[in-house]
């Protein structure tokens, strides 16, 4: 599904991710985890498409295409969806309106009607109890006051009404209660088709309980220094980074 | 003839020529301010940059501009007038037409609505409304520097009058349709009063149009009272084409605990030039004052506030947003002004706008006198781009950049909108506003009458 091969990028000229490799296959659950500011939301940007990351080596294949030549809106029709560590706040754009409008535009690339406005407010009802976000929040302004942990639940909203066949969802977990984890966790697990997959960016093991990676990554410096099954999560929460901080400047040494 | 001075004097000249005629026409009340008010425009004269308040705006093509008519529309203007339908086509309103600054029918120049509000001709209420006209003309003006205003009391010999007895509230808002058309150039001064009574609640909708691509020139006044206890809503929308010149004067004059808002909203003129005048008269009044420009081209908008906290316990709010295309220029001043004894006053002001090019330009300046210790007041300016982050946000949900920009100059200009109570109006609102950041609202693109 997802290939990406030896991505270097940097942002005002700034290296910041240093040779990442990564596959991705259809059904799979990628986990990434690594200390703060080794680059990991950077990765989720190239892969969205935000322009202020420039690629300067490297590519990145999505079923089969080059990933790195769309536009952000195309990759998000052709099944890409970041959930934002950082949710924007836009005043004035209704969620509704927000909403109406992706929706709309996802269903014209793929050759569908646009939605009736009765159809469309059901499928908001149907996705709003999916993810148990308080129906009020949706006649708002799109994240414009939203606490902490609604913008996170508003990410999974917005997740569940564009059914993506990629999740990036980086930091979800953030933020949030120990209800509001397991809400977001369950939503995601059921938004999750056999053949579709996440990568789940944290810091925590403990959302890694709800939603089991077949794989953790551990980004460092702009580089995967360490992959492996689930329980390395496990490792990382009980030790921290410090031991492959270690391992990686020593092989860096030698 | 275009330096300052001889151009302020052709003015005088104008005045002194036609001050006979105007007067044969006019109210003896309304005459006996001409005098004084003309030697106020001598001193002052027309506004320069050199005023500090006119520092961002200049009028010279607007008032160095020989017209060919400066008083009397013609009988043909009328019949325009009387055809003219808005198309605002939800909005149940009591409507109104001011052409080129007269009250243009003959028979009815007084109308009487539910309740017992009376609107019609300002130079008819003169007569029939002789109390209130007295009680209430020019007295909010208290020695404005701006020698328009003065020019306006000296020449203006008609406009709206609406009076709105004690305790009346009417759902329906009232629209005041302000229509320029003329096959010459022209210049026109009106005068309107609105008297909103003790305990009131209306709204009124101020529409200003023009309806020919001649140049033409507007310099309107709108004197409100707003009694004890009141509510009153005025929302102005500008759609002007880019050879009209228009400047407004609006004073507010609010009792206690009275509630008043002002709403200027200009889609589209080639030079216009507002000034909203707040006063706070009397304890626990509140008043709002908003503003939304979108211009493009050579198009300039300025708007000129001036909030007055002159009693204890009153609340202000201003807001005001620009969006500026091409070279696009515009200008906000906001002037907040407590007074000594105006303890627990709030005041807040809020100026921010978006230049879509680097030829836009956009010159905002706060201005506060506080003159009391116990006073909550904050003011804040933003010139700025588009949210770059934002835009990616609607980007990475599928939405195209283009439908992503406008979504958010929409979302930018609908803060303002929203404010507005009525709701068919708002809907209306938000409509042109996108038509018009689409690119699709020419002049007069939601008139009956079509022209040029
Ligand atoms: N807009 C920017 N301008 C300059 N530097 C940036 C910008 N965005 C990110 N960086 C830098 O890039 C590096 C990687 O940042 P990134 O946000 O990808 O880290 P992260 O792994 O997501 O960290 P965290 O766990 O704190 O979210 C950091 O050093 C950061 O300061
Ligand atoms: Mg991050």
């Amino acid at each position: 599904m997802l290939i990406i091969k030896n991505l270097k990028a940097e942002i005002n000229g700034k290296a910041i991710l240093k040779g990442i490799s990564l596959e991705v296959k259809a059904g799979e659950i990628h986990a990434i985890m690594g200390p703060n500011g080794s680059g990991k939301s950077t990765l989720a940007a190239v892969l969205a498409g935000r322009e202020l990351v420039t690629v300067t080596e490297g590519s990145v294949t999505y079923f089969g295409k080059n990933l790195l030549e769309m536009p952000p809106e195309e990759r998000s029709k052709e099944g890409i969806f970041l959930g934002f560590q950082y949710p924007i706040e836009i005043p004035g754009v209704s969620m509704v309106n927000f909403m109406k409008t992706a929706v709309n535009e996802h269903r014209k690339y793929k050759g569908l009607e646009p939605l009736s406005a009765s159809d469309f407010l059901k499928m908001m009802r149907e996705k709003k109890e999916l993810v148990e976000i308080d129906s009020k929040l949706a006649n708002r302004s799109v994240n414009e006051g939203f606490s902490g942990g609604e913008k996170k639940k508003n990410e999974i909203f917005q997740m569940a009404m564009l059914e993506p066949r990629l999740a990036i969802l980086d930091e979800t977990d953030s933020g949030l209660d120990i209800d509001a984890l397991r809400i977001v966790a369950n939503g995601v697990n059921k938004l999750k088709r056999p053949d579709s997959s996440a990568i789940v960016i944290t810091h925590y093991q403990r959302l890694l309980d709800f939603i089991i990676p077949d794989v953790v990554h551990v980004l460092y410096d702009g580089r995967i220094v360490k992959t492996a099954g689930k329980e390395l999560a496990l490792e990382l929460e009980e030790k921290g980074y410090d031991w492959i901080k270690k391992e990686v400047d020593k092989k860096d040494l030698a | 003839m275009n330096n300052p001075s001889e151009r302020s004097e052709r003015y005088y000249n104008l005045y002194k020529e036609n001050i006979k005629r105007i007067s044969e026409r006019s109210s003896p009340y309304f005459n006996s301010f001409r005098e004084a008010a003309i030697d106020e425009f001598n001193k002052l004269g027309i506004p320069t940059k050199k005023n500090e308040s006119y520092r961002y705006t200049n009028l010279d093509t607007f008032f160095n501009h020989e017209y060919k008519s400066y008083f009397m529309p013609s009988a043909s203007d009328f019949k325009k007038a009387e055809e003219f339908r808005c198309d605002v086509t939800d909005l149940d309103a009591h409507g109104i037409v001011l052409m080129n600054g007269f009250y243009p029918t003959i028979k009815d120049k007084m109308r009487k609505l539910p309740g017992g509000i009376w609107i019609g001709s300002m130079n008819e209420a003169a007569d029939k409304f002789g109390d209130q006209i007295r009680k209430h003309y020019n007295k909010y003006i208290n020695g404005n520097s701006d020698g328009l205003v003065h020019l306006n009391t000296a020449m203006a010999s008609d406009g709206v009058f609406i009076y709105i007895p004690e305790g009346v509230v009417l759902t329906k808002p009232i629209q005041i349709i302000n229509l320029v058309q003329s096959d010459e150039d022209i210049f026109n001064q009106h005068r309107s009063l609105i008297v909103a009574e003790k305990n009131s609640d209306v709204t009124v909708i101020v529409c200003d149009h023009t309806l020919s691509p001649n140049k033409f020139l507007t310099n309107g006044i709108t004197e409100i009272y707003v009694g004890e206890n009141a509510h009153f809503e005025i929302i102005r929308v500008q759609n002007e084409h880019n050879n009209a010149g228009k400047i407004t004067h609006t004073f507010m004059h609010q009792e206690r605990n009275s509630y008043a808002s002002s709403n200027n909203i200009t889609l589209h003129g080639g030079l216009v030039r507002n000034s909203t005048y707040h006063f706070l008269g009397g304890e626990g009044a509140e008043c709002k004052s908003l503003g939304l420009f979108l211009a493009d081209k050579w198009q300039h908008v300025d708007n000129f506030v001036n909030v007055d906290h002159a009693f204890p316990k009153c609340t202000s709010n201003q807001l005001f947003k620009g969006v500026l295309d091409d070279m696009a220029t515009g200008a906000f001043n906001g002037r907040i002004y407590v007074h000594k004894d105006a303890q627990g006053t709030v005041a807040y002001q809020k100026n921010n706008n978006i230049l879509l090019t680097d030829d836009a330009k956009m010159d905002t300046k706060p201005q506060l006198e506080i003159y009391a210790d116990d006073v909550k007041c904050s003011h804040g300016a933003t010139v700025g781009q588009l949210n770059d982050d934002a835009l990616f946000y609607l980007q990475s949900r599928g939405i195209e950049k283009r439908e992503a920009r406008l979504m958010l100059m929409f979302g930018f200009a609908h803060e303002v909108i929203q404010n507005i109570k009525v709701e068919a109006l708002r809907d209306r609102m938000d409509k042109l506003v996108m038509q018009r950041l689409k690119g699709e609202l020419s002049r007069c693109a939601f008139c009956m009458v079509k022209c040029g």
